[in-house]
């Protein structure tokens, strides 16, 4: 089954909400506004749109470093996020986390990471729950290539196989682990290949197309939810930007990013196939384009003039009961 | 002499050793970059840019890049350890040391005891520590602690760079398994460095400044704040002998206590976790061993009992302070029984 209008006007928000999302954190980072280190989502938006869009705030994900596109397609709330990333009050994770541990618990987004690898076995343990309390959930990590590598990521792929929890395993391949490319550093044929050698069905998909990210990732939620046990997505796609905001990125081919732009760019693809199909007019998505541009705006100003946390609050949240 | 930063001569030391021995090799995640990529090669050189340009000498067999994959990269180093190489395996946040950490303290840690002393673990894990760069509770943690503690393991923490490189020849060149802990807000700083090699001996602190009211000691960065503060006191008359002990692991306790036996008074400063850490460790050889010479209750200046948090204003009340040295040289100062 296919995107409807409906449907389709809202992925091409997300996807929208993200990528401006992303780049004007980047502008920030720039200006100085935002402490620590900065990985973007930019080029990968129609993942974490394809799959949240199956899920509901009773299914629970958990991320990566590179996580604020997973957390606004979980529905996160863009302006705490914002603030959370410049470090003020009221930030989702009180200040206390910043960009590699956004994260909106309270919409079943359990966490960026900032262990690479550090997410695999969590979400195995999220899907145990969803089985064992029989709420019908299922858990989605999101795991890069270079995190398909680590030991972590294997266990957590054979204890899933092993306990028939409803857990997918996402990984998005966008052909580098800071600076190895993932060709190198995947020893296997691909990632897909090796997640079915564990003993789960695998899946692979085009991950600039949100038409194919969203039908995938339902065939993959569809699996879970009737109870069949887990299941591995490789879904290939580019970043944008560096490793890090600030890399200088000499690894990459001459002219490689500015091609990949215009190739992969899941925005475009999405609006061209939109228009062609009749789901969208041009006027529909500049008008979209438009709002996202000021709801973004509007969630960086009041980050921008919110206090810092109270220095008082060092100490609280490091246990549940008084220390 | 020639000055140069933390960064060159680590950098220098591994080039130096590698020259002349062809056993040593360095291996670790993007140690040079640009695997499989179709851009450069040694194109991060570590993300420091710390073995920025052994790549191009060496060779992919003497530095390897290796997938995410800590575990089995540390185990990889012990391994060909114990057979005949003398790796230099970079962990490159010491965070990390949680992924990996059974391949260095069960096994690089044990081999030579649980083996009767016929095997040899002659291995460097080179790791990047320290708070202040608002990394978060993932990417900031000194965790020289839980290494100082493991039976096997020799531990370096060198705060400037003449250390760096005297104290990582003689890493590499050690039969056991050795974490050397650099600290990362030291890497842009500078002081003369040899050109030639030279090594420095594990368990010898340095005196950096010889006084005669307060010892104050100070693991990895913050001895240097140490020493900023013991130069401010010394104009109002307050004299301070700042000892960096260099290696947790053996612990030059002697230095430690000869100071300790002259002021009376000790403030041991270290960027850890206040509970079971290398301070509180220092804390209780001096109580039992010089108790009779002390004047006052030892003071550590810790980080506070939490993970690290993210924003500035809380990270830096998190991490120890010059203030909190000073008011610790004065509390100690100031004690009447
Ligand atoms: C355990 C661990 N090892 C290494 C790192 C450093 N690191 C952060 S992101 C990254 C690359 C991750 O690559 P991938 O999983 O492909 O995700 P991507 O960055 O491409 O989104 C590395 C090596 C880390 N954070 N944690
Ligand atoms: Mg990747």
């Amino acid at each position: 089954m296919s995107l409807d209008k409906k449907q389709f006007l809202q992925a091409y928000r997300t996807m929208r909400t993200i990528r401006d999302f992303e780049y004007r954190v980047s502008d920030e980072f720039g200006k100085g506004n935002i402490p620590g280190f900065l990985h973007l989502y930019a080029g990968q938006e129609a993942i974490a749109t394809g799959m949240c869009m199956n899920l509901s705030d009773e299914d629970y994900i958990v991320s990566t470093h590179r996580g604020h596109g997973h957390c606004i397609a979980k529905g996160g709330d863009v302006g705490d996020m914002m603030k959370e990333i410049m470090a003020k009050q009221g930030g989702s994770c009180a200040g206390k986390g910043g960009s590699m541990h956004i994260a909106a618990v309270e919409k079943g987004m359990l966490g960026a990471n900032a262990i690479v690898g550090g997410g695999p076995p969590l979400i195995v343990g999220a899907a145990l729950s969803a089985k064992t309390l029989g709420t019908g959930s299922v858990g989605v990590s999101f795991t890069g290539d270079g995190g398909s590598n680590q030991g972590t990521t294997f266990e957590a792929m054979n204890l899933a196989v092993v306990l028939q929890v409803p857990a997918i395993f996402m990984f998005e391949n966008n052909g580098y682990g800071e600076g190895t490319a993932a060709g190198y550093a995947v020893g296997s044929k691909d990632i897909a290949s090796r997640a079915a050698a564990f003993g789960m069905p695998a899946l692979k998909v085009d991950g600039a197309d949100i038409f194919e990210t969203y039908k995938t990732c339902k065939k993959a939620v569809d699996h879970c939810r009737s109870g069949k046990g887990p299941i591995a997505i490789e879904a290939s796609i580019t970043r944008f930007r560096g490793h890090f905001e600030g890399d200088a990125q000499q690894y990459r081919g001459k002219g490689e990013v500015k091609r990949l732009m215009k190739d992969l760019d899941c925005l475009k693809i999405a609006s061209d196939i939109a228009i062609k199909k009749k789901l969208a007019t041009k006027a529909e998505l500049k008008a979209i384009d438009k709002e996202v541009a000021a709801y973004i705006d509007e969630a960086a100003t009041a980050a921008l003039a919110a206090p810092s946390p109270d220095v008082s609050e060092l100490l609280t949240d490091v246990y549940s009961s008084a220390y | 002499m020639p000055i140069k930063t933390y960064r060159q001569a680590i950098n220098e030391a591994m080039a130096q050793e590698m020259r002349q021995d062809s056993t040593v090799i360095v291996i670790g995640e993007d140690v040079a970059g640009g695997a499989g990529c179709d851009g450069e090669r040694d194109a991060y050189g570590g993300v420091m840019g710390v073995t920025k340009g052994l790549f191009p000498e060496f060779g992919e067999s003497r530095v390897i890049d290796t997938p995410i994959t800590e575990s089995a990269i540390m185990g990889a180093a012990a391994g060909a350890a114990q057979t005949g190489l003398r790796p230099i395996a970079e962990l490159m946040f010491m965070d990390f040391l949680g992924v990996c950490f059974d391949q260095i303290y069960n096994q690089a840690a044990k081999f030579r005891y649980m083996f009767g002393g016929k095997a040899q673990c002659p291995m460097v894990v080179r790791t990047m520590a320290g708070a202040g760069l608002r990394g978060g509770a993932q990417h900031s943690q000194n965790l020289t602690q839980m290494v100082t503690m493991v039976p096997g393991l020799k531990v370096v923490c060198p705060t400037n760079a003449y250390d760096a490189k005297g104290l990582l020849i003689t890493a590499i060149r050690d039969n056991d398994c050795v974490i050397f802990v650099e600290d990362k807000f030291l890497y842009e700083t500078s002081c003369e460095v040899p050109d030639e090699m030279y090594t420095i001996p594990f368990g010898e602190a340095n005196f950096l400044r010889e006084g005669t009211d307060v010892t104050i000691v100070g693991i990895s960065n913050t001895v240097n704040k140490a020493l900023a503060v013991a130069d401010r006191l010394a104009a109002e008359g307050i004299s301070c002998d700042v000892i960096d002990p260099r290696t947790t692991s053996p612990l030059d306790e002697e230095s430690i206590i000869e100071s300790v036996e002259v002021t009376g008074r000790l403030v041991i400063v270290d960027e850890m976790t206040p509970r079971c850490g290398v301070a509180a460790d220092i804390s209780s050889i001096v109580a039992e061993k010089a108790f009779g010479s002390l004047r006052a209750p030892i003071m550590k200046v810790t980080a506070a009992h939490s993970p690290i948090p993210f924003a500035p204003a809380l990270e830096d009340a998190w991490m120890p302070q010059e203030s909190d040295i000073e008011a610790a040289v004065r509390a100690v100062l100031g004690y009447t029984r």
